[in-house]
Protein backbone atom coordinates (compact mmCIF):
# COMPACT_ATOMS: atom_id res chain seq x y z
CA UNK A 1 0.00 0.00 0.00
CA UNK A 2 2.64 2.52 1.06
CA UNK A 3 4.54 1.33 -1.95
CA UNK A 4 1.81 2.52 -3.94
CA UNK A 5 1.53 5.84 -2.73
CA UNK A 6 5.23 6.30 -3.19
CA UNK A 7 4.88 5.95 -6.62
CA UNK A 8 1.88 7.65 -7.39
CA UNK A 9 3.48 10.72 -4.99
CA UNK A 10 7.13 10.20 -7.06
CA UNK A 11 5.22 10.67 -10.10
CA UNK A 12 2.85 13.49 -9.31
CA UNK A 13 5.87 15.42 -8.31
CA UNK A 14 8.22 15.01 -11.06
CA UNK A 15 5.38 15.59 -13.34
CA UNK A 16 4.52 18.79 -11.70
CA UNK A 17 8.46 19.60 -11.28
CA UNK A 18 8.90 19.34 -14.94
CA UNK A 19 5.71 21.44 -15.74
CA UNK A 20 7.31 24.31 -13.33
CA UNK A 21 10.49 24.13 -15.59
CA UNK A 22 9.14 22.92 -19.21
CA UNK A 23 5.73 23.72 -19.93
CA UNK A 24 4.44 23.22 -23.61
CA UNK A 25 1.82 25.18 -23.00
CA UNK A 26 2.23 28.79 -21.45
CA UNK A 27 5.49 30.46 -20.45
CA UNK A 28 3.66 32.49 -17.71
CA UNK A 29 5.39 32.43 -14.24
CA UNK A 30 2.23 32.48 -12.75
CA UNK A 31 1.66 28.54 -14.22
CA UNK A 32 5.10 28.04 -13.49
CA UNK A 33 4.62 29.00 -9.39
CA UNK A 34 1.29 27.20 -9.24
CA UNK A 35 3.03 24.10 -10.27
CA UNK A 36 5.81 24.33 -7.85
CA UNK A 37 3.06 24.71 -4.95
CA UNK A 38 1.75 21.37 -6.55
CA UNK A 39 5.25 19.81 -6.22
CA UNK A 40 5.41 20.94 -2.70
CA UNK A 41 2.49 19.52 -1.92
CA UNK A 42 3.15 16.42 -3.55
CA UNK A 43 6.94 16.15 -2.03
CA UNK A 44 5.32 16.90 1.59
CA UNK A 45 3.24 13.50 0.77
CA UNK A 46 6.68 11.76 -0.01
CA UNK A 47 7.90 13.45 3.86
CA UNK A 48 5.06 11.40 5.21
CA UNK A 49 5.99 8.56 3.97
CA UNK A 50 9.44 8.67 4.94
CA UNK A 51 7.59 9.34 8.54
CA UNK A 52 8.96 12.77 8.82
CA UNK A 53 5.22 14.34 9.48
CA UNK A 54 6.62 17.59 11.44
CA UNK A 55 8.61 18.48 8.16
CA UNK A 56 5.53 17.62 5.90
CA UNK A 57 3.59 20.17 7.88
CA UNK A 58 6.73 22.59 7.84
CA UNK A 59 6.82 21.69 4.23
CA UNK A 60 3.01 22.86 3.46
CA UNK A 61 3.10 25.88 5.82
CA UNK A 62 6.58 27.63 5.06
CA UNK A 63 7.08 26.28 1.25
CA UNK A 64 3.78 25.90 -0.61
CA UNK A 65 2.17 28.89 1.80
CA UNK A 66 4.75 31.58 2.70
CA UNK A 67 7.10 31.28 0.38
CA UNK A 68 4.66 30.60 -2.80
CA UNK A 69 2.74 33.81 -1.49
CA UNK A 70 5.88 35.69 -2.07
CA UNK A 71 6.31 34.67 -5.16
CA UNK A 72 2.97 35.44 -6.78
CA UNK A 73 3.04 38.53 -4.76
CA UNK A 74 6.28 39.69 -6.66
CA UNK A 75 5.01 38.56 -10.00
CA UNK A 76 1.94 40.48 -9.30
CA UNK A 77 3.32 43.18 -8.46
CA UNK A 78 6.26 43.06 -11.53
CA UNK A 79 3.12 42.64 -13.53
CA UNK A 80 5.05 40.44 -15.92
CA UNK A 81 3.41 39.63 -19.71
CA UNK A 82 3.77 36.62 -20.43
CA UNK A 83 7.35 36.17 -21.49
CA UNK A 84 7.17 37.02 -25.29
CA UNK A 85 8.47 34.18 -27.39
CA UNK A 86 12.04 34.99 -27.78
CA UNK A 87 14.40 33.46 -30.00
CA UNK A 88 15.76 30.42 -28.15
CA UNK A 89 19.90 30.10 -28.85
CA UNK A 90 19.52 26.60 -29.96
CA UNK A 91 23.14 25.89 -29.16
CA UNK A 92 23.55 27.22 -25.58
CA UNK A 93 20.17 25.42 -24.88
CA UNK A 94 21.49 22.37 -26.34
CA UNK A 95 24.69 22.72 -24.11
CA UNK A 96 22.50 23.01 -21.16
CA UNK A 97 21.08 20.09 -21.76
CA UNK A 98 23.64 18.53 -22.31
CA UNK A 99 25.63 19.37 -19.14
CA UNK A 100 22.52 18.71 -16.69
CA UNK A 101 22.00 15.20 -18.86
CA UNK A 102 26.06 14.42 -18.08
CA UNK A 103 25.35 15.64 -14.00
CA UNK A 104 22.31 13.50 -13.80
CA UNK A 105 23.76 10.49 -15.14
CA UNK A 106 27.02 10.81 -12.67
CA UNK A 107 24.94 11.41 -9.63
CA UNK A 108 22.51 8.18 -11.02
CA UNK A 109 25.76 6.29 -11.53
CA UNK A 110 27.41 6.88 -8.09
CA UNK A 111 23.86 5.97 -6.37
CA UNK A 112 23.57 2.45 -8.33
CA UNK A 113 27.41 1.92 -7.59
CA UNK A 114 26.96 3.14 -4.26
CA UNK A 115 26.97 0.00 -1.40
CA UNK A 116 23.28 -0.62 -0.91
CA UNK A 117 22.23 0.64 2.24
CA UNK A 118 21.52 -2.53 4.58
CA UNK A 119 20.23 -0.42 7.94
CA UNK A 120 17.94 -3.04 8.98
CA UNK A 121 14.49 -1.99 9.84
CA UNK A 122 13.72 2.38 9.73
CA UNK A 123 12.33 3.05 13.48
CA UNK A 124 12.65 6.97 13.63
CA UNK A 125 9.40 9.08 13.71
CA UNK A 126 9.82 12.97 12.84
CA UNK A 127 7.22 13.69 15.18
CA UNK A 128 7.54 17.26 16.52
CA UNK A 129 8.11 15.78 19.82
CA UNK A 130 11.27 14.24 18.90
CA UNK A 131 12.86 17.25 16.60
CA UNK A 132 11.73 19.69 19.02
CA UNK A 133 14.06 17.69 21.60
CA UNK A 134 16.98 17.74 19.25
CA UNK A 135 16.90 21.00 18.09
CA UNK A 136 16.74 22.52 21.79
CA UNK A 137 19.58 20.14 23.35
CA UNK A 138 22.38 19.44 20.70
CA UNK A 139 20.91 21.47 17.87
CA UNK A 140 20.31 25.15 19.86
CA UNK A 141 23.00 27.16 18.77
CA UNK A 142 22.34 26.49 15.34
CA UNK A 143 18.91 27.22 15.99
CA UNK A 144 19.42 30.76 17.66
CA UNK A 145 22.10 31.46 14.32
CA UNK A 146 18.92 30.85 12.47
CA UNK A 147 16.87 33.30 14.17
CA UNK A 148 19.85 35.67 13.99
CA UNK A 149 20.02 35.33 9.71
CA UNK A 150 16.20 35.85 9.31
CA UNK A 151 16.41 39.27 11.69
CA UNK A 152 19.30 39.86 9.50
CA UNK A 153 17.25 38.59 5.76
CA UNK A 154 14.07 40.99 7.31
CA UNK A 155 16.41 43.91 7.69
CA UNK A 156 18.03 43.69 4.68
CA UNK A 157 14.68 43.00 2.66
CA UNK A 158 13.29 46.07 4.50
CA UNK A 159 16.70 48.44 3.22
CA UNK A 160 16.43 46.77 -0.28
CA UNK A 161 12.77 47.88 -0.70
CA UNK A 162 13.05 51.65 0.21
CA UNK A 163 12.54 53.36 -2.89
CA UNK A 164 15.74 55.71 -2.30
CA UNK A 165 18.71 54.02 -1.16
CA UNK A 166 21.26 56.23 0.44
CA UNK B 1 5.50 -6.78 -9.69
CA UNK B 2 6.72 -3.59 -7.93
CA UNK B 3 10.05 -3.26 -6.18
CA UNK B 4 9.33 -2.57 -2.79
CA UNK B 5 10.66 0.91 -2.10
CA UNK B 6 14.36 1.54 -1.22
CA UNK B 7 16.28 4.15 -0.38
CA UNK B 8 17.74 4.13 -4.12
CA UNK B 9 14.12 4.63 -4.97
CA UNK B 10 14.15 7.97 -3.17
CA UNK B 11 17.45 9.24 -4.52
CA UNK B 12 16.24 8.28 -7.82
CA UNK B 13 13.34 11.22 -7.46
CA UNK B 14 15.27 13.04 -5.73
CA UNK B 15 17.82 13.53 -8.50
CA UNK B 16 15.56 13.94 -11.20
CA UNK B 17 14.17 16.93 -9.43
CA UNK B 18 17.36 18.08 -8.89
CA UNK B 19 18.55 17.89 -12.55
CA UNK B 20 14.94 19.36 -13.51
CA UNK B 21 15.78 22.54 -11.28
CA UNK B 22 19.17 23.12 -12.54
CA UNK B 23 17.49 23.12 -16.14
CA UNK B 24 15.15 25.50 -15.62
CA UNK B 25 18.33 27.47 -14.21
CA UNK B 26 19.91 26.89 -17.20
CA UNK B 27 17.28 27.27 -20.27
CA UNK B 28 14.52 29.56 -19.00
CA UNK B 29 15.08 33.17 -19.09
CA UNK B 30 12.92 35.22 -16.35
CA UNK B 31 14.79 35.62 -13.41
CA UNK B 32 11.42 34.39 -11.01
CA UNK B 33 11.47 31.36 -13.18
CA UNK B 34 15.19 30.88 -12.36
CA UNK B 35 14.40 31.62 -8.95
CA UNK B 36 11.96 28.93 -8.58
CA UNK B 37 14.55 26.53 -10.25
CA UNK B 38 16.76 27.08 -7.56
CA UNK B 39 13.69 26.05 -5.40
CA UNK B 40 13.37 23.23 -6.88
CA UNK B 41 16.93 22.23 -6.13
CA UNK B 42 16.64 23.09 -2.69
CA UNK B 43 13.69 20.75 -2.69
CA UNK B 44 15.39 17.68 -3.87
CA UNK B 45 18.29 18.02 -1.41
CA UNK B 46 15.79 17.96 0.95
CA UNK B 47 13.89 14.69 -0.46
CA UNK B 48 17.59 13.04 -0.18
CA UNK B 49 18.25 14.37 3.57
CA UNK B 50 15.34 13.30 4.67
CA UNK B 51 15.22 9.77 2.85
CA UNK B 52 18.72 9.33 4.20
CA UNK B 53 17.20 9.82 7.66
CA UNK B 54 14.60 7.32 7.24
CA UNK B 55 16.66 4.99 6.62
CA UNK B 56 20.06 5.60 9.11
CA UNK B 57 17.94 6.25 11.81
CA UNK B 58 18.90 8.98 13.03
CA UNK B 59 16.84 12.34 12.98
CA UNK B 60 19.97 14.50 12.17
CA UNK B 61 18.79 14.99 9.27
CA UNK B 62 15.38 15.70 9.20
CA UNK B 63 17.37 18.82 11.66
CA UNK B 64 19.56 19.37 8.74
CA UNK B 65 16.32 20.01 6.44
CA UNK B 66 14.59 22.38 9.27
CA UNK B 67 17.31 24.70 8.99
CA UNK B 68 17.03 24.22 5.29
CA UNK B 69 14.11 25.43 4.84
CA UNK B 70 14.22 28.55 7.63
CA UNK B 71 17.21 29.74 5.11
CA UNK B 72 15.29 29.20 2.07
CA UNK B 73 12.75 31.42 3.12
CA UNK B 74 15.25 33.94 4.04
CA UNK B 75 17.04 33.46 0.66
CA UNK B 76 13.86 33.92 -1.22
CA UNK B 77 12.98 36.84 0.68
CA UNK B 78 16.25 38.60 -0.30
CA UNK B 79 16.74 37.50 -3.55
CA UNK B 80 12.83 38.67 -4.40
CA UNK B 81 13.81 42.40 -3.15
CA UNK B 82 16.86 42.35 -5.03
CA UNK B 83 14.68 41.58 -7.94
CA UNK B 84 11.80 44.03 -7.81
CA UNK B 85 14.68 46.35 -7.00
CA UNK B 86 16.15 45.49 -10.26
CA UNK B 87 13.14 45.74 -11.98
CA UNK B 88 12.48 49.53 -10.92
CA UNK B 89 15.34 50.19 -12.51
CA UNK B 90 15.29 48.27 -15.59
CA UNK B 91 11.54 47.65 -16.19
CA UNK B 92 12.25 43.90 -17.07
CA UNK B 93 12.85 40.50 -15.31
CA UNK B 94 14.39 39.29 -18.54
CA UNK B 95 18.39 38.10 -18.38
CA UNK B 96 18.53 39.11 -21.35
CA UNK B 97 17.66 42.71 -20.55
CA UNK B 98 20.24 43.14 -17.72
CA UNK B 99 23.03 42.05 -19.26
CA UNK B 100 25.26 45.18 -17.88
CA UNK B 101 27.70 45.24 -14.50
CA UNK B 102 26.83 48.73 -13.57
CA UNK B 103 23.26 50.41 -13.85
Amino acid sequence: MQDIFFYLFAALTLLSGALVVLNPFSRNPVTSAMFLVLTMVFMSGLFVLLHAFFLAAVQILVYAGAVMVLFLFVIMLLDLKAEEQRRIKVFSAGLGTAAVGGLFALILLAIHNGAPADTGLARIEGTTFDLGQLLFTSYLLPFEIVSVLLLVAMVGVILLSKKDLK
Amino acid sequence: MIMEVSLNHYLFVSTTLFALGLLGVLLRRNLLVIYMGLELMLNAANLALVAFSRFNNSLDGQVMVFFIITVAAAEVAVGLALIVALYRKRQSAHTEDLTHLKF
